[in-house]
């Protein structure tokens, strides 16, 4: 064994700090180190070529880098190694730069503690064995969580490369929350007007199979191969007999508050949610249908044409393979019952922005007035209020939801262009208009539409003489404003959906205080997570806009997709290994594993003479992070590249 | 600074008005707070250039109406050059001044700013160009305070700053024309100059200051 030791300057990172020189002149005194030198950068190609001539020439089989961590070139150098004809396993890297230059000032100290790290790691390596990466299968399709617009985005995409896609929605149609919108910021497209035609797309794409009124059931497997339960929950309408005539919901004597519509107007128990829905094929809500609760209706079985009505349609449950998935489960709107100073729930006339939208939808309950909800009088003096649980650590969330001061400026103008005397009041505490035209949109909404803002939050809203009395301040100029007010709008925030955490975990993928999922990096991974093959898009990240949503979803898409054009995955070797013949089948290792990783399985056991259980990785999933060898009480289970037996002689040189 | 305002003010047409007579665009304002930053006046100000222009916005009349600031401002003009959103902010001080006064709502402390500016505008008007003397003789004359620097008056003369009599210029008539063809301005003349309040406040201020000095 011949083991070279390649010590980096790093310019002046490390070598201000440890002495150098002297370092890979106290390597050659370790054992088995034939050879050792310094460079000034070693992930340089000349530095590389150093090392690559120093095999050739010196026959070094086993090689120490001295140099910045790991995560940074771990790779160049495996790379190096492997152009040389050596083993890329065969290759450690002492990192003296993170743990040790640049967290040391005094120069004798830190050169004594480089060369202690850098014998562990001649140590470690003596140990390494030869490790080929493995290749396991792909499944070529993907599963899309959520038919909002990054689920559709997102799904378009794949189908252009001609890969199977399928759209799990939770509601009856796709279209999620910009369905609901009215208009969108700052061009004042209509929504429906550029996103009807994506939601047709989806629905007449051969690649895309729809699973509306569904949920996922279950997640199992690992990227390339995740197995989904998915629960298609009862229509109790034929989907393959109904044509969407709406005899059934003209019929249906049950009327409950539209969810879609928030609440501002009702619907039938047998309904579709908006009039442009896709697939455009009713469902029967069953808690509020009279003959599911009492049999005592039938009326739309009666009425239908075409017999598409089944009240004994039973959940369904099916079992799909993915090789990739997609979460695109987006958000839900702050609930702002807990300010009692806006006095939600007391007052009708105080909504949301999102009641505002419907209103001003032409196919909104209110066919495009924007009229108080109580009286049904034309709201004249309307207060919008921002930040409404957004940066409001004490009863709402911390972060900024990015877009309330957008739609909130746009809602001034839809104001103003509905009811022309009418006059708008924001209250604000700062404008956050970071986006191409937004800064003029909001400006506009100043300017050419008198929209009034006042920098400030509104501590209390009551009610006399049939007006709301809204009391707030200017801190520009320092003064009390009280503004009688026929209609509040509240810019409550973003937050995760309620079930994110079970979603999440599900998945396992994590998230944060906020439960909104976390991203595999901040900036250099946005859409992926920590777990392979699981991507992230539109507002389940993060509050995001629609331009942002549908970048992320294209984003999502090609990571997927990258994943499905390849043969085989490759898989780094570094996994864990169970000794059969130490296992006691105790299944601690099974508890500990949170990639659900290890399976049991049945071996003969020929001293006994019968039949045992012991543990097995499944390679693909394994990701070694070591948790099972730590639980495993016979030492059974190991890690390559970070064996038992390399740790403990590491901790014995030190 | 503590006011209380409602929907009704921010409904009046102060900033309407405002608007359209002086043809700046208050609303465009953001807050930026550049004007009041480089005021050279600002120390002495009751309110910052960029407070007053908020509370425009807000429709407080009142409250700017009777403001030190809109007759502290020296037009010098900064404020105006450095607005990012092209506000003549310096043109609107003016504007403030001149409804101010024609309301009535001058505050008693500042009275001695309109009285100048009335004084020159009637120098201006006799004689076609400042007379420097006939000014602040007539200011010091009409404000009560008869010696105010009057110790600077031989160096000035010598240095030919000041003359002992006004020079005419060849049109002077067409300067009467055009006082008279405009309308506000040219109502500034008929207004008295005489200014008992000011007389007395000044001359009791120089009382209090003897009796002071006296202890």
């Amino acid at each position: 064994m011949k083991i070279g030791v390649f010590v980096c300057h790093c310019g002046t990172n490390i070598a201000a700090t440890v002495d150098v020189e002297k370092a890979a002149k106290a390597a050659l005194n370790l054992a088995k180190v034939k050879f050792s030198t310094t460079y000034k950068y070693m992930c340089s190609s000349p530095g590389q070529a150093l090392i690559k001539d120093a095999i050739k020439e010196k026959g070094l089989d086993r090689i120490v880098v001295c140099a910045c961590s790991p995560s940074l070139h771990e790779k160049t150098f495996r790379e190096c190694l492997k152009e040389s004809g050596i083993n890329p396993y065969l290759l450690e890297i002492a990192n003296i730069r993170e743990h040790c230059s640049w967290v040391h000032r005094d120069r004798e100290t830190a050169t004594r503690k480089a060369i202690e790290i850098m014998k562990l790691a001649v140590t470690k390596v003596t140990h390494n064995r030869p490790l080929e990466k493995t290749h396991m299968p792909i499944e070529k399709r993907v599963l899309v969580i959520g038919g909002g617009i990054s689920g559709i985005q997102s799904a378009i995409d794949i189908s252009f490369a001609k890969f199977p896609v399928v759209i799990v929605e939770r509601e009856a149609s796709i279209g999620g929350r910009m369905a609901r919108f009215d208009k969108t910021f700052p061009t004042l497209d209509c929504a429906a007007c550029i996103l009807t035609p994506k939601m047709v797309t989806v629905a007449q794409n051969k690649y895309v199979t729809l699973h509306t009124y569904a949920e996922i059931e279950e997640v199992t497997g690992h990227v390339g191969d995740f197995k989904v339960k998915i629960r298609k929950k009862a229509r109790f309408v034929d989907t393959s007999k109904c044509t969407g005539c709406g005899a059934c919901w003209n019929k249906c004597p049950a009327k409950v508050a539209s969810e879609f519509d928030l609440g501002l107007c009702k619907r039938t128990a047998i309904y579709t949610p908006f009039p442009q829905a896709v697939p455009n094929i009713p469902v029967i809500d069953r808690e509020n249908c009279l003959y599911l609760k009492s049999k005592k209706c039938g009326l739309c079985q009666k009425v239908c044409p075409f017999g598409a009505i089944n009240y004994q349609m039973q959940d369904e449950i099916i079992e799909e393979k993915f090789g990739a998935i997609i979460v695109a489960t987006g958000f839900t709107q702050f609930d702002h019952s807990v300010y009692g100073e806006y006095g939600y729930g007391k007052y009708r006339d105080v909504i949301t922005g999102l009641h505002f939208e419907r209103m001003a939808n032409s196919s909104g309950p209110t066919g495009g007035k924007i009229i108080r909800p109580s009286d049904g009088k034309v709201a004249r003096d309307v207060v919008f209020i921002q930040c409404v649980g957004s940066r409001d650590e004490q009863k709402g969330v911390s972060y900024c939801s990015r877009l309330c001061c957008m739609y909130t400026a746009k809602h001034a103008l839809l104001l103003k262009e509905h009811n022309p005397d009418s006059q708008a009041y924001v209250f604000y505490i700062d404008i956050r208009a970071a986006g191409k035209n937004y800064e003029e949109f909001v400006k506009k909404v100043q300017n050419e539409y008198g929209a009034v803002y006042l920098r400030g939050r509104v501590s209390r809203i009551f009610e006399k003489g049939g007006k709301l009395i809204v009391r707030g301040a200017d801190t520009l100029s320092g003064a009390q404003i009280e503004i009688k007010a026929d209609l509040v709008v509240l810019a409550v925030g973003l937050i995760a959906q309620n079930d994110a955490a079970k979603l999440a975990q599900m998945l396992h993928i994590p998230y944060d205080q906020n439960n909104l999922f976390t991203e595999a990096h901040p900036k250099l991974a946005p859409v992926e997570t920590i777990t392979s093959g699981v991507f992230l898009t539109g507002a389940c990240q993060s509050p995001k806009d629609i331009p942002d949503t549908v970048a992320t979803a294209s984003a999502a898409s090609v990571k997927a997709l990258g994943l499905l054009v390849q043969d085989q995955l490759e898989k780094e070797p570094l996994v864990a290994r169970v000794d059969k013949n130490l296992c006691s089948g105790c299944q601690a290792c099974i508890k500990a594993c949170s990639f659900n990783a290890i399976e049991t399985k049945e071996v003969e056991d020929r001293a006994l003479k019968r039949k045992r259980t012991v543990a097995e990785v499944i390679e693909g999933v394994c990701s070694g992070c070591g948790n099972c060898t730590a639980v495993c009480r016979m030492s059974a289970i190991d890690l390559e590249g970070f064996s038992n037996r390399q740790i403990m002689e590491e901790i014995e040189v030190l | 600074m503590k006011w209380f305002i409602s929907h009704e003010t921010i409904r009046s047409p102060f900033l309407k008005t405002l608007e359209k007579d002086c043809g700046e665009k208050i609303s465009h304002c953001y807050q930026c707070g550049k004007c009041s930053a480089g005021c050279p006046i600002s120390y002495q100000m009751d309110y910052l250039p960029n407070q007053i222009i908020r509370m425009v916005q807000l429709g407080m009349e009142e409250q700017v109406l009777s403001s030190k600031t809109i007759w502290l401002c020296a037009s010098c003009l900064t404020c105006t050059s450095r607005c990012p959103r092209q506000i003549n902010v310096a043109e609107i001080m003016d504007y403030l001044r001149r409804r101010a006064y024609t309301k009535h709502m001058t505050p008693p402390g500042e009275i001695e700013v309109p009285l100048f500016n009335k004084i020159f505008l009637r120098n201006i008007e006799l004689h076609g160009r400042l007379f420097e003397l006939g000014l602040i003789g007539m200011f010091n004359l009409l404000s009560g305070k008869f010696f105010k620097d009057v110790a600077l008056a031989p160096r000035m003369f010598l240095k030919r700053k000041i003359g002992l009599f006004p020079h005419k210029i060849n049109n002077s008539k067409e300067v009467k024309e055009i006082f008279k063809k405009s309308g506000k301005l040219g109502r500034a003349r008929r207004d008295k100059l005489w200014q008992p309040k000011l007389l007395f406040l000044n001359l009791s201020r120089k009382l209090i200051e003897r009796i002071e000095r006296l202890k």
